[in-house]
């Protein structure tokens, strides 16, 4: 019996070329192109140089920040409207603004002031940015006391260094991280949309009627729907990480079959998710409308863009029940640090239950009536 | 033009007649603005880290005290030796690690000093990175809390001051994004699936042997929506200035203005898609996975733009949501007037007007 229903259901997909062609094409293209614009490294980062001393230290200092790879100096002049003005218009994200008399309270009261303007709507940036200027200030002023002090007063050279290593990514590239991440985006909104229109398609051209008044079994209909979009999913992931071998060159540390084994039993819970969606919505416009809010969420939550653990905690108690933020960061775990089966299985144990769970709720949902 | 009033009317009672759907159309965009607005943050703190101490003496303890004190890290695992912290690296307990050598305090006093390792995940470069420099300012003020308030000469002192966003929150950053993308996209895909599922419905047929123009018939099924939108953009306002406290600094009706224009480039955009797609399914396929991530990731929101590569920035001016999220900045949160947004202004201008002419070409008067 299942048999029959799985010809008729792969027989549907098939013969719609352009769901296909959208189904393999679209995610494909997106891994292609999105990981490249996945770059939060703050660097280029716009500086206006206000100066009002227009002394010789003030233009040390100026060509000391300029030198620096963090800044571009894109203005520099005395007059504060412009560098607001530049502010405004997103052209500069910083303004130092020197001071009249900079050099000369520094050498008469030994104390001197600059002040920093930051453009802080991106409040990351901002702090970053402000830190990175504020240490070459420091380094500036620990060059001038050294000039010109006597040696015996010169600061003691600092007693603590800290060295600092990037495991598993030394070269901090980017790509390493968003690759899989974004190839498991994908895999669920193919997932989820796919199989969440599905049965209500049937519902609202009527089909579905003749199914209810056939011998088909419940199970067998969910179970049904349910293959060929694991069967089509399974195929998507193995396409993208060739993709990932290909072109960003990512080959897992981790084993292919972990990855493999997991995604298997993710892709039911991803699946399971699309029919319970699709049992408890009459039509498309429904069924597409709640997938996309669920979706969403489960995105934007998942830690792949903002980390989890700044979350507030109700959120983060919502991200246990996210499976997306459990797939991301089982592969990211695989692929970049080669965990093994063993480490991921607290996870694993997570996700087969959210599986059965879901699937059996799908399964008791869908009543044969319409 | 009765018959234009009568065709919005209808299309009106088709929204409100499914209950389910109208009450996601209008709780949905709150939701999220809800959700995102107090959850996400790309600050990042609280981050789990594990130490390996191996002078084991009070200093070593007071730094790793201080380390913890501060709202960026969260003791979470004391190792015992190396091996360890790569156990705890893979299990992914931990974001960084912390290795204060043996002779930690001795070293200190002698000359030369004394060395501590900070070893980052990074998986996530972003936060490897940032977690990195936290750590490192952690440390140095360690270290001159140590060294006694002694005055240094020749002081420069950095006054700094955040302007638009003093509190650093992320919601600043976060809501005119969000607005953006839940226009987008709510806007698009309602309206992407109404032409289509008449298609599909057999219902396109009546409408076309009806005396009505196929403009008036793909303009009444925009009106409706633009209304539910406004009423949408007036709540996520609402929500953001007595929710998240997000002020809006500039001119509302001028913020209003433009979202208005927005909603329409979103609109016309779904009635593209809709009047070229054959069946609801790829209408949604195209308007929601071809144009989720698209908009997430290239709108300036999430990831800089100036950082992607060329022809990346170059893709990005194509994506509305990006010219929208600068305008809603510029407007509500550094309130600026019309003359700095001008531009983007006409930008959207122009991709309503081609999305709409376009929509228009592509709606077939014969059916197959």
């Amino acid at each position: 019996m299942l048999v029959i229903i799985l010809r008729k259901e792969f027989r549907q997909i098939l013969r719609n070329p352009a769901i296909l062609r959208l189904i393999f094409v679209m995610p494909i293209l997106q891994l292609i192109v999105l990981p490249n614009a996945a770059d939060y490294e703050i660097k280029n980062i716009n500086l206006y140089i206000v100066d009002h001393d227009h002394s010789s230290l003030s233009r040390r200092l100026t060509e000391n920040i300029s030198a620096s790879n963090y800044f571009i100096l894109m203005g520099y002049g005395n007059d504060r409207k412009q560098a607001v003005d530049a502010i405004e218009k997103d052209a500069a994200d910083l303004i130092l603004e020197i001071p009249s008399n900079f050099e000369r309270s520094l050498v008469k009261e030994e104390k001197a002031k600059l002040l920093l303007s930051v453009n802080a709507i991106n409040g990351v940036k901002a702090n970053l940015g402000g830190a990175y200027l504020n240490t070459l200030i420091k380094q500036f002023n620990g060059d001038i006391r050294t000039e010109w002090l006597v040696p015996d007063r010169m600061q003691r050279p600092s007693s603590v260094q800290t060295t600092s290593s990037n495991w598993f990514n030394p070269d901090l590239n980017y790509k390493y991280f968003m690759v899989p991440g974004i190839l498991v985006m994908l895999l669920t909104m193919v997932g989820v949309n796919l199989t969440a229109i599905n049965i209500v398609r049937e519902k609202e051209i009527g089909t579905i009627e003749q199914i209810n008044v056939s011998p088909i079994k419940k199970h067998h209909f969910i179970l049904g729907k349910l293959i060929p979009f694991w069967v089509l999913g399974l195929i998507v992931m193995g396409l993208g990480f060739i993709i990932a071998r290909v072109i960003y060159q990512i080959v897992p540390v981790g084993s292919y079959f972990t990855i493999y084994g997991f995604a298997a039993v993710y892709l039911l819970v991803i699946l399971g998710m699309g029919l319970l969606i699709s049992t408890y919505s009459s039509t498309q416009q429904q069924a597409m409308l709640v997938s996309f809010f669920i979706m969403m969420i489960f995105v934007l939550m998942s830690g792949l863009y903002t980390s989890v653990d700044s979350m507030p905690e109700w959120a983060k108690w919502v991200t246990r029940f996210n499976p997306v933020s459990y797939f991301i960061e089982v592969m990211r775990r695989i692929v970049l640090k080669g965990a093994v089966f063993n480490d991921v299985l607290y996870e694993f144990t997570v996700i087969s239950i959210y599986a059965v769970v879901i699937n059996s709720w799908a399964i008791i949902s869908y009543r044969k009536r319409s | 033009m009765k018959q234009f009033l009568n065709f919005i009317k209808k299309e009106f009672i088709h929204i409100v007649r499914d209950k389910r759907t109208f009450f996601i159309l209008i709780g949905m965009p709150m939701v999220q603005i809800l959700i995102f607005g107090f959850a996400l943050t790309n600050e990042v703190k609280n981050s789990k880290f594990a130490v390996l101490d191996l002078a084991k003496d009070d200093r070593s303890a007071a730094l790793i005290k201080e380390v913890d004190a501060s709202k960026y890290f969260d003791l979470s695992v004391v190792l015992h030796n190396q091996a360890e912290l790569t156990e705890a690296f893979r299990k992914g307990k931990i974001r960084i690690g912390l290795v204060i050598p043996a002779q930690f305090s001795a070293d200190m006093e002698r000359t030369g000093g004394t060395q501590v390792q900070v070893i980052a995940d990074a998986t996530d470069p972003n936060v490897a990175n940032t977690l990195t420099n936290y750590a490192t300012a952690i440390i140095n003020d360690f270290e001159s809390k140590i060294n006694a308030q002694r005055k240094l000469p020749f002081d420069i002192v950095t006054e700094t001051r955040m302007l638009y966003n003093p509190q650093l929150k992320g919601a600043y950053n976060f809501v005119p994004g969000v607005m953006a993308m839940v226009l987008l996209l709510v806007c698009t895909m309602m309206t992407a699936l109404t032409v289509v599922r008449e298609k599909e419905l057999g219902t396109m047929e009546i409408m076309l042997v009806s005396p009505i123009r196929p403009i008036m018939i793909i303009l009444a099924k925009a009106v409706p929506y633009l209304i539910l939108s406004f009423f949408n953009i007036i709540s996520i306002l609402l929500l953001a200035v007595f929710v998240l406290d997000v002020p809006i600094v500039g001119d509302l009706s001028l913020l209003l203005a433009e979202s208005v224009l927005f909603t329409l480039v979103a609109l016309s955009l779904g009635l593209l898609i809709s009047s070229s797609t054959a069946s609801q399914q790829s209408a949604m396929f195209i308007s929601l996975i071809g144009m989720f991530l698209p908009t997430v990731m290239l709108s300036g929101f999430m990831f800089p733009i100036e950082n992607m590569p060329l022809p990346l920035r170059t893709i990005s001016n194509i994506v509305p949501a990006k010219w929208f999220f600068i305008i809603v900045r510029s407007v509500m949160i550094k309130g600026v007037g019309f003359k700095q947004v001008w531009m983007e202004t006409l930008i959207l201008l122009g991709m309503f007007i081609f999305f709409m002419t376009m929509a228009i070409k592509k709606f077939k008067v014969r059916l197959s």
